[in-house]
């Protein structure tokens, strides 16, 4: 039992040391030669085009849902017609970066340990190293710059489509005028809540990145280990953007309140 | 001076995995113009040698210089120049395949020259046609048989003309007819591509074949090292029983 305890304790202390080791490594290449822009915009479009379905239906019903359940409680207080204000702020400051990170992170970070943690167990990783191929560079850079550069847009369109959602139950299911709708959120919601959120998808897309590309690279074990990887991106992609949601909030609330 | 320095240089090698030793204290020195063959039994630790000479691992203690330059603490950027002056060809080939069989070969001259498509495409059919694979440009490597697999992995190796060629059991799983044509190739690089190798294997015949030098390794250390007519009249027990092939793998 304690010889378990001190196992997952270990395993655990690797992995942050290992995730933190490979930032430090993508901080240093970030700057050196080749630049690889092709492979940027060739992650932009996998990370980010082929994700825009996911994030925007979730998105669209996320909306929908905050505005029913917040109409029909507010109404209890005659406050229905400041649902608009509501569903923003729940939007733009937690729901939008959030459910676009895990939902298009998951889906992206378990993609990239697939492809990476292949490419280790059949030795193409070390095939590169062999051919003088500087691998972080040419593998991990650019998907987080992809990254960083695609959740915040991915998470801006979220953001209009949870208010649209929002707005449509106001309108057609709870009779809220859509001028009033916009109205109150234009007077309620101000800009800084909309970049703190945008700010947040910047952190998450590194963050998620990150764990899909240490996961991979650190595969060992064959296929069996290429699903296990896999598994445990998708769980720890999650975790990751839920905990440090928190930490996040705290910093940013601090900062710009 | 510089030429008559090792291009590859162990000295008291030590290497340990989950505590066993596998490596214990090796020296080796490959002059330019050697071809070296290291052999052992399974497990013996070939590949792990290998992996260290050319820098793909660290090794836990003792000192490994490439080119004349240490590498054993060497950062894996400040390694990328000096492997650029090396040739790997894996056990499995290693082969990018997501790339097809001219992407492929061309893959070191995109990343680390200036060559025109024209100047690539002509070298690039050069070397597959060295390995005896013309026209295979397109193909995709889930198309290619082992022993195909094994000459372009050997071509996109070569393509570079690096100084120091490491092969890790260049004909292990190939049918003999592959291994023959892998054998006749690696003999062949001293004409003209490659006159330094390192090959790690168990095939006698193939040691026989193309090395100039022949190491056995054994519990961790060399148990001889030789001309291979020096190690055929080899006095250690060991050595004797391997080349016989009546060691059995415990």
């Amino acid at each position: 039992m304690a010889q378990d305890l001190r196992g997952h304790v270990r395993e655990s202390l690797v992995w942050y040391g290992g995730l933190g080791l490979l930032a430090a490594r993508v901080a240093r290449n970030l700057t050196l030669p080749p630049a690889y822009f092709w492979l940027v915009a060739r992650e932009v479009d996998i990370i980010g085009v082929r994700s825009l379905t996911v994030a925007v239906t979730a998105a669209l019903f996320t909306g929908m849902v905050l505005a029913l359940q917040t109409a029909v409680n507010m109404a209890r207080f005659g406050a229905e017609n400041y649902v608009g204000p509501v569903v923003a702020l729940s939007i733009l400051r937690e729901l939008g970066p959030v459910l676009t990170a895990i939902l298009v992170g998951g889906k992206v970070a378990s993609g990239i340990t697939a492809e990476l943690g292949s490419m280790k167990v059949t030795e193409q990783i070390d095939a590169l190293r062999a051919l003088g191929v500087n691998y972080i560079k040419r593998l991990v850079v650019p998907r987080l710059m992809a990254a960083v550069l695609v959740f915040p847009l991915v998470t801006i369109l979220a953001d209009g489509m949870g208010l649209v959602g929002g707005m449509l139950i106001a309108v057609f299911d709870r009779s809220v005028d859509a001028y009033l709708y916009w109205n109150t959120i234009s007077y309620w919601v101000v800009i800084k809540d909309f970049l703190t959120g945008v700010g947040k998808s910047v952190v998450f897309g590194a963050l998620v990145t990150l764990i899909g590309c240490y996961n991979g690279l650190a595969t060992e074990g064959g296929t069996e280990g290429l699903g296990r990887s896999t598994t445990a991106t998708v769980v720890q992609v999650a975790m990751g953007v839920i905990i440090s949601d928190f930490f996040i909030t705290k910093l940013f609330l601090f900062l710009f309140w | 001076m510089d030429d008559e320095r090792p291009l590859v240089e162990l000295r008291r090698v030590w290497k340990t995995f989950d505590r066993k030793p596998v490596l214990r204290g090796i020296d080796l020195a490959l002059p330019k113009g050697t071809i070296l063959a290291v052999m052992g039994g399974s497990g013996t630790g070939k590949t792990v040698l290998l992996r260290i000479a050319s820098g793909l691992i660290y090794p836990d203690s003792g000192a490994v210089s490439l080119f004349g330059t240490r590498i054993d603490r060497l950062s894996e950027e400040a390694m990328l120049r000096l492997r650029r002056r090396t040739g790997f060809v894996f056990q499995g080939a290693a082969l990018f395949d997501s790339l097809s069989v001219f992407e492929n070969v061309a893959f070191p001259l995109r990343e680390h020259t200036r060559l025109s498509l024209g100047e690539i495409t002509d070298r690039v059919h050069h070397f597959l046609g060295l390995v005896g694979l013309p026209d295979t440009d397109a193909l995709m490597p889930a198309e290619l048989s082992g022993g195909m697999r094994r000459r372009v992995g050997i071509a996109r190796a070569l393509i570079t003309e690096p100084e120091v060629v490491f092969f890790d059991e260049p004909t292990a799983g190939l049918d003999p007819t592959n291994a023959r044509l892998v054998a006749e190739l690696i003999v062949q690089l001293r004409t003209g591509v490659c006159d330094t190798a390192i090959v790690v294997t168990h095939d006698v015949e193939l040691a026989e074949r193309v090395a100039d030098q022949m190491a056995i390794l054994h519990e961790g250390t060399f148990a001889d090292m030789g001309t291979p007519a020096e190690i055929h009249h080899s006095a250690n027990e060991y050595v004797r029983r391997f080349l016989a092939g009546e060691l059995r793998e415990s």
